[in-house]
């Protein structure tokens, strides 16, 4: 049993080591970063075309498992590695999976075109989503109701929201969970009471509003210099992570490729903001 | 209508019995068909059985998702034996033996960083997949009484399914609300009163509504129906669990109409004949004397129509709004079973315990439209005796 | 059944020829019956007109075919071509599991069994039970049973060196078996129909000609039975190609650059695009003809199905009425 273990742990490695070489990459995880992972793909694979790259999403908790048994090459998260994760990753490979910052997201809080509320502070934006504000008159508006708009648990965008507004408390139970930015987008722009928060990509019928730290500072409307200058508060990076063994030949290639100015590029057109030139790769 | 079976079968093992002509093709084929007519039978076992397992460490208490663990500082490395460092890091010993001393410091280290990160909370010993939290509310950090909460990603996940099972009455309650006495109204007037001609157009169209699937009319209910009703009744949140009852029912009217109408058709035309030569209205011979007979079947039919309305998933994910709210209020929004299930499994690492937990309300649910098809088919089969004079 | 021959004369109008009375109460009750049906069909109607009316300026041959390039959430591009294959095969492979399976079964229950023992009750409980177990229980049975378990069980004898794996993921294969589970009670429900209705007659004069049950069965009784199990298929291929919540984790895929080429591949599918259209397009404004096309290519495509599956039924009663 033992011995069979071992031959199929080394069949395993040889078999990564085979596909490596082949040239096929192998990228799943966060469904925040799939759209921009399959950009990166795409675009790559066009000027080198004898690399593969295949994207796949699922969470980035499912992607840090899938590279925690040997399954993939790289895991998109948007999310730092938790302390468990890189504990079972050590478990398989004995070494701490390598991690890059590849984007900087910003999130924006959107109201209503109608609403006049036009800056809320971090303490107000806690109170809203936790449920302890409950009308938009106690944080300057017109007498209603709020009505919170939230994303569905099993997106990244739901827990950075959580963790770095709400301080990892828990959503307002009558949040209505929404399968997407755009429709949640769509829902403030119907309701006139309705909060909600998603990707600064998007835009349309409902406005983001400015945030502040806290009451005695400013309001910052997102927008590429305040979020990549980090003065807008609701921001975080996007990663990736591999085994450090793997991280050579076409893998690191690839992701110099997009730490480079030419990955950035790609990463304005989906609607992130790219890594602050410190950050980058200089080819 | 059948001869008697038992004469048609091939005869003997193998079918080599004596006095007859060999025929072990038949046999075999015989044996063959019996296997495969199984498959139904095997089905719903499997179909229990393996919605049940991936639950079942939840049903029998085995799994602890606590948060807090006791930590030893890496610098203790040399106290501890290769039995305790083992058990300590959750290693199997043949992966133990394979690591160097490197990784396993490593992998203390990485216990104390775990630790660090943990939440200080005063529930993070709570093992919050107990039945205790996963059905009674309780007081958690941060709320001011005790609660049902389901917050399954969450620094302490939550799993109280009650608000799920509340989301789900609640809409199930409005589909049949706004589908039995529509799909009953027309399956009284289709079998009793309309013409042939316009029964022979109008059935057929009422089971095509069938046919529409359920992700167009989660469609419908969220694209168009949503807004249309808001402006009609002028509540506040656009998608609830209104919406979503309404949308569901237009998924259950062709169930319900159909059982109905078949029940309400098999009542013996005389029975009708027999009213009306005693004097009685149309109306009167529909009501008092088919309904009455028919009865069973649209009980039947409500209970099939409840099956239906309990199991959708895609009307209620798309439609409902999905908040896990504990409220009485219709026009609030809801969050099912189904939605639920639909909405967290594509990011619940298998095996973990959120995993286990939509087993759970999955084998719940399966559980549920079990004994209510059951019901149903009881029913049906005690009519169907009654009305061919059987008892 | 007992009524099928006895076709009365009836009346709509709520007027007594014999007594020449008018009667309120029948006219308010056949009113309000005869509002009901026609509620449901006028609801049926405006789903219909307003699908139609919205999405028949997008539903181009250009859409239809197109989808292939890249970014096909963007309206220039947009196409369901990819999706139209994913669900074609998906229900194609899914009647090669479902159609052998039911037909058998369903021979087996009129050939075979004592149509009274507790045995045959047990089989046709089981039947009417699959057909109410809801569809995203089916979806947890294909991720449970067919992925970890079939799946896993095969990559470990198989391929025990691949950590990724060939089987055990999600895949067309299992997303079409899942399916075939599901619509196994439509397939038998509709062949046991048509095996009864052929006349008794017909199998005991092959009998009593020399031929064995079996021969009977496959020459005499399937062939004529052909009507019913075409019937039961297309009610299952409209039944499954409409349905969402069980291959949501058994095999379908947000987006996917290439057609699936095998059957462990993933695949896009019509429904699944509609529900991704609907609650995750990047612009829900731009996209929305998008939608509503493909909405109505998925409407055209289940309703055809079952348009054509109660024709034929009804073609098949109607000579069972003769005979």
């Amino acid at each position: 049993m033992k011995t069979l273990k071992h031959i199929a742990i080394l069949t395993a490695a040889l078999a990564v080591a085979t596909t490596a070489q082949a040239g096929t990459i192998t990228v799943k995880g966060s469904d925040t970063m799939v759209i921009l992972a399959q950009k990166w793909a795409e675009t790559y694979m066009g000027q080198s075309p004898n690399v593969k790259i295949q994207v796949t999403g699922g969470g980035s908790g499912v992607g840090l498992a899938a590279l925690q048994s040997g399954q993939i090459d790289i895991a998109d998260s948007s999310r730092p590695i938790k302390a468990t994760e890189v504990e079972n990753c050590v478990k398989t490979f004995g070494k701490r999976p390598r991690e890059y910052k590849v984007a900087v997201d910003g999130l924006s809080v959107y109201v209503n075109n109608n609403n006049p509320v036009k800056a809320l502070t971090m303490e107000q934006l806690n109170g809203i989503f936790t449920g302890k504000i409950k009308n938009w008159k106690e944080v300057g508006g017109n007498d209603m109701q709020i009505l919170v708009y939230s994303r569905e648990n099993s997106s990244g965008t739901y827990e950075f929201f959580k963790e770095h507004v709400l301080k990892g408390k828990d959503f307002v139970a009558s949040a209505q969970t929404m399968q997407g930015t755009a429709a949640l987008l769509q829902a403030v722009e119907k309701d006139k009471s309705g909060i909600g928060y998603g990707g600064a990509a998007y835009g349309g019928g409902a406005r983001a509003v400015g945030v502040k730290k806290d009451a005695a500072s400013p309001a910052i409307e997102p927008s590429e210099a305040t979020v990549v200058g980090a003065t807008y508060p609701i921001w975080r990076y996007l990663y990736i992570y591999l085994n450090p063994d793997s991280d050579k030949g076409d893998i690191a290639a690839y992701i110099n490729w997009i730490r480079s100015d030419a990955g950035q590029k790609v990463v304005k057109e989906i609607g992130y903001y790219p890594l602050p030139d410190k950050l980058r790769e200089k080819q | 209508m059948q001869s008697d079976p038992k004469s048609k079968r091939s005869i003997g093992w193998m079918g080599l019995a004596r006095g007859h002509k060999a025929r072990p093709v038949e046999w075999i084929s015989e044996k063959l068909i019996f296997l495969v007519s199984l498959s139904a039978i095997v089905t719903v076992f499997l179909i229990f059985v393996f919605v049940a397992r991936e639950a079942f460490p939840i049903v029998f208490g085995t799994v602890n998702n606590q948060v807090t663990q006791k930590v030893i500082p890496a610098a203790d490395f040399d106290k501890l034996s290769p039995e305790e460092l083992q058990h300590y890091l959750g290693l199997s010993p043949s992966e133990f033996a394979q690591k160097s001393k490197d990784t396993l410091t490593l992998l203390m280290e990485l216990k104390e960083e775990a630790a660090k990160e943990a939440t200080k909370d005063k529930d993070a010993a709570v093992n919050t997949v107990s039945w205790r939290y996963i059905l009674k509310p309780y007081q958690w950090s941060d709320y001011d009484k005790p609660e049902y909460i389901w917050q399954p990603v969450s620094q302490i996940s939550k799993f109280n399914i009650v608000p799920l099972l509340i989301g789900s009455l609640k809409v199930t309650i409005i589909a049949l609300l706004f589908s039995v006495p529509l799909a009953l109204g027309a399956a009284i007037y289709v079998s009793q009163l309309a013409k042939p001609r316009v029964k022979e157009i109008v059935k057929p169209a009422i089971e095509l509504l069938s046919g529409i699937p359920s992700v167009v009319l989660g469609f419908f209910g969220l694209i168009i129906m949503a807004s249309v009703l808001q402006s009609l009744f002028g509540y506040q949140s656009r998608l609830n669990a209104f919406v979503a009852g309404i949308a569901l029912g237009l998924a259950v009217i062709p169930v319900v109409f159909s059982i109905a109408e078949d029940a309400l058709t098999s009542v013996p035309r005389s029975y009708v004949q027999a009213a009306l030569a005693l004097g009685s209205t149309r109306w009167e011979a529909a009501w008092k004397v088919v309904l009455p007979a028919a009865i069973p079947g649209v009980f039947a039919a409500v209970v099939l129509g409840f099956g239906r309305a309990v199991g959708e998933t895609m009307v209620v994910l798309m439609a409902s709004g999905n908040a896990s709210i504990m409220s009485g209020n219709l026009f609030d929004s809801a969050r099912t079973i189904t939605a639920t299930i639909a909405a967290e499994m594509a990011e619940a690492v298998a095996g973990g315990p959120h995993y286990r937990m939509l087993f759970l309300i999955g084998a719940l649910l399966f559980v549920i439209t079990f004994m209510s098809n059951l019901a149903g088919d009881l029913v049906m089969h005690r009519l169907k005796g009654r009305l061919e004079g059987r008892r | 059944m007992v009524t099928m021959t006895q076709q009365l004369p009836q009346a709509e109008v709520p007027f007594d020829v014999r007594t020449k009375h008018f009667h309120w109460d029948s006219f308010f009750f056949a009113g309000l019956t005869g509002a009901a049906t026609y509620l449901i069909l006028a609801i049926l109607g405006v789903i219909l007109g307003v699908v139609i009316f919205n999405g028949w300026s997008s539903f181009t041959w250009r859409f239809l075919t197109g989808g292939t390039e890249r970014d096909i959430f963007s309206v220039e591009n947009a196409g369901i071509y990819p999706m139209i294959i994913g669900t074609t095969a998906r229900v194609i492979l899914m009647t090669l599991f479902v159609v052998p399976v039911g037909v058998v079964t369903a021979v087996y229950l009129t050939e075979y069994a004592h149509s009274t023992s507790v045995f045959t009750r047990i089989i046709r409980g089981a039947v009417n039970n699959l057909a109410g177990v809801p569809s995203i229980v089916f979806g947890l049975f294909g991720a449970g049973f067919f992925i970890s378990f079939v799946g896993h069980g095969m990559d470990s004898v198989l391929h025990p060196g691949d950590a990724r794996g060939v089987w055990g993921r999600p895949a067309i294969i299992w997303a079409s078996m899942t399916l075939a589970v599901m619509t196994l009670p439509v397939v038998i429900v509709a062949t046991e129909e048509a095996l009864r209705v052929i006349p008794q007659g017909l199998r005991e004069a092959s009998l009593a000609l020399g031929a064995t049950k079996l021969e009977t069965i496959i020459k005499i009784v399937l062939p004529q039975a052909l009507p019913g199990i075409l019937t039961g298929a297309i009610l299952a291929v409209g039944r499954a190609a409409g349905e969402v919540a069980p291959i949501l984790f058994t095999g379908a895929a947000y987006y996917m650059r290439s057609l699936p080429h095998s059957v462990t591949d993933q695949f896009m599918d019509l429904g699944y695009h509609v529900y991704t259209l609907s609650t995750q397009s990047p612009n829900i404004e731009k996209t929305r003809p998008i939608l509503y096309a493909t909405v109505l290519a998925l409407l055209a495509l289940t309703l055809t199905l079952n348009i054509v599956a109660i024709v034929i039924r009804s073609r098949m009663r109607a000579k069972m009425r003769l005979l």
